[in-house]
């Protein structure tokens, strides 16, 4: 039986989070991959911004720090390279890491910093109650689209590999036994790793476009979610609506601080 | 440490040298423990960067310039955090950006250092000019109620010494202190002698000694809280929403107004440790003209000509600018008939001023935002209306 407790402040439960909320099933996953790989508590962070994602380091029984909107990767950054030997976890919203982090995030990629990073992506903002974000699809309904969204969405994964992340790969909360082990291989991974998660908010989005239930997400990330290579076989009309899962993008490249304490002699 | 050593020996030279402003400013940094910097280029703060771009790995530090002045003052807070003094540098449009994560670093009290060589504003501005128009945004900048520390040396070696005093005050309180300068004593070079290693106090964080499951971050117990920094077994919870003694959130008003008033009193009732005045002449004089940086050089030498003159003038300059003097002000407005207030400005100063001396005194304001330093004759015409054709 594995001991979610060691890793709970559960003095902090129960969490915020709403019933259905696919945030759960990513709080589990990154419990299990830290476990697994044997992370020391006291040697971990968990950074994260603002929104229903970022709530997530207050349950965790790491060294925790809930930052401001959009920003937690250059928190993260200055405790990285002001202590490498700390594992540092970094965490958001959409809305967080694509928007108002969004510059935040494409340097990150540029600079291959030696974290990770998982993005909650609900294709809505939460906690404000249902806003548009980048990521929401044309013509889905949102609180500041009530005719329908009307921008063009982010694909963050695309867009993280383009900006040079070494690692990108991309899951959904449906998937929730990959989703553990591409967290691992993110975790593990040297250099800047982003992990993509598809997930539900029942409340500030399915409920708005059809999918009331926390099933009806989960149905359709199951539906939509291709592993890659079955989605590369696929024609454009076969590939219409859907997305890509797995690893998407995995290269061997120098990491920021292997590249910086070798030029400043650092190393 | 002995790369510490080493290198500080080479740079910061018994020897009297030659060295602009804010060089001597990144020299106090790393005299103070400072090992990491997070920067974005801005005149004329930039050689702040550049001088730690350059030394801080010679040191056992880094650097690194960030996409944007808020992911720098965001990485500064990280790295205090994670345990090592932290500096960022910026002028004006920096400074409004780095608001929002030095508003995080209040609430969170985590030491740091933020220097902001002035230049004329708003917006972009006079970006080549001096100006000491960020005096309240020092204060007020960031939305919220909370203290602040505010310094402002008006020489290259105090650049020195004052940074790192902004890094000692930080560390004992809590707090990040900002570090003003302008365009003059930025740019200026002067002939120095740097303390030595040894010569200057150097305060570092107070740690907590108690055991982890006992530690409570933002004790209320506590004017001060010591703090762990990440890493060091102490597993606890930093977040920018008002928090409770453990650190986690609370929607208590009760418990967020008394965490914000220890904030406040934890500098309030250390006055006397941190609020540092210059009094020059003063003791004798029957008019006394308060300035800061630039503007209290030519302060310095507008009293000398009157002193030559016969007029007892007295020159009341402020190091620390936030707190506010506000003591020191009272102290005369008591006792004299005027207080001169010469400030490259719109008044920020001189507001302060006759708030602190409560309608005691008269509060003559020289005030001057055109991007030119203040001129001593202009404030010697201040000391006594006569004075003036004698100077000129
Ligand atoms: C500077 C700033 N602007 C706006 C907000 C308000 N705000 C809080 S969370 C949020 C968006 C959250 O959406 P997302 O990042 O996608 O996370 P989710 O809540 O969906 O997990 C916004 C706009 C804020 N806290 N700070
Ligand atoms: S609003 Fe959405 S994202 Fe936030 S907790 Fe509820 S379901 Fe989850």
């Amino acid at each position: 039986m594995f001991n979610y407790d060691r890793y709970l402040r559960k003095g902090k439960l129960p969490h915020i989070w709403c019933p259905g909320c696919g945030y759960g099933i990513i709080f589990k996953a990154m419990i299990r991959a830290i476990d697994a790989l044997g992370w020391d508590k006291n040697e971990t962070v968990l950074a994260s911004g603002i929104g229903c994602a970022s709530r997530l380091p207050g349950y965790a029984d790491f060294n925790t720090i809930h930052t401001t909107h959009g920003r937690s990767i250059p928190f993260a950054t200055g405790i990285k390279l002001a202590n490498p030997k700390l594992k540092v976890v970094v965490m958001g919203g959409d809305g967080d890491m694509s928007a108002i982090g969004g510059n935040h995030l494409i340097h990150a990629c540029r600079r291959n910093i030696d974290l990770p990073l998982v993005i909650f992506n609900n294709n809505i903002y939460g906690m404000t109650g249902g806003q548009f974000s980048p990521t929401t699809p044309i013509g889905k309904k949102a609180t500041t689209a009530p005719y329908g969204m009307t921008e063009n969405a982010f694909d963050i994964s695309a867009l993280s590999i383009a900006a040079g992340a070494s690692f990108v790969a991309r899951v959904t909360s449906f998937h929730a036994k990959q989703m553990e082990e591409l967290m691992k291989q993110a975790f593990q991974h040297k250099g800047f790793s982003v992990l993509e998660i598809i997930t539900g908010c029942p409340t500030g989005y399915g409920r708005r476009n059809g999918q009331p239930e926390a099933a009806d997400q989960l149905e359709w990330q199951r539906a939509h979610g291709i592993p890659k290579l079955r989605y590369e076989k696929m024609s454009s009309e076969e590939r219409e609506g859907k997305f890509s899962i797995g690893v998407l993008h995995d290269e061997e490249k120098p990491s920021y601080l292997e590249t910086y304490d070798k030029a400043v002699g650092l190393a | 440490m002995s790369r510490f050593r080493h290198s500080m020996r080479r740079w910061a030279s018994p020897m009297k040298q030659l060295l602009q402003g804010n060089d001597a400013a990144a020299l106090g940094a790393l005299y103070a423990g400072c090992r990491f910097f997070a920067g974005y280029p801005i005149t004329p703060s930039t050689e702040i960067a550049e001088k730690l771009a350059l030394l801080l790995p010679k040191h056992g530090g880094r650097f690194i310039q960030m996409e944007d002045e808020l992911a720098a003052m965001a990485a500064v807070v990280g790295a205090s955090v994670a345990g090592v003094k932290s500096l960022t540098a910026t002028s004006g449009p920096g400074f409004s950006l780095k608001q929002e994560n030095l508003g995080f670093a209040y609430i969170t009290e985590v030491p740091c250092v933020v220097a902001d060589v002035q230049r004329g504003g708003p917006s972009t501005g006079l970006p080549t000019a001096p100006s000491q128009s960020d005096i309240m945004q020092a204060r007020w900048g960031t939305h919220g109620d909370h203290p602040s520390i505010a310094l402002y040396p008006s020489t290259v070696y105090e650049q020195f010494t004052e940074m790192v005093r902004a890094f000692n005050l930080s560390e004992r309180y809590r707090i990040p202190v900002i570090f003003l300068s302008d365009e003059i004593i930025g740019h200026m070079r002067e002939c120095v002698t740097l303390p030595q290693e040894g010569d200057l106090e150097i305060i570092n964080r107070t740690k907590p000694t108690v055991p982890p499951e006992d530690y409570k971050p933002y004790d209320s117990s506590r004017l001060v809280p010591p703090m762990a920094n990440f890493g060091e077994g102490y597993r606890y919870h930093i977040t920018g929403l008002s928090h409770d003694d453990t650190g986690f959130p609370t929607n208590n008003g009760y418990i967020a107004e008394k965490a914000a008033k220890r904030l406040q009193k934890k500098i309030d009732d250390n006055y006397d440790d941190i609020v540092k005045v210059e009094e020059f002449f003063c003791s004798d004089a029957e008019v006394i003209v308060f300035s800061v940086g630039a503007a209290a050089r030519s302060a310095k030498e507008a009293v000398l000509a009157a002193r030559g003159r016969g007029i007892k003038a007295g020159l009341l300059k402020a190091l620390t600018v936030w707190p506010f003097p506000d003591r020191h002000i009272k102290s005369y407005a008591s006792r004299l008939k005027r207080l001169v207030v010469a400030e490259m400005n719109l008044g920020q100063l001189s507001n302060e001023v006759e708030r602190a001396a409560e309608g005691n005194i008269e509060v003559r304001r020289i005030l001057q935002a055109n991007g030119e330093p203040i001129a001593p004759a202009q404030i010697l015409e201040h000391f006594s209306p006569s004075d003036r054709a004698v100077y000129v």
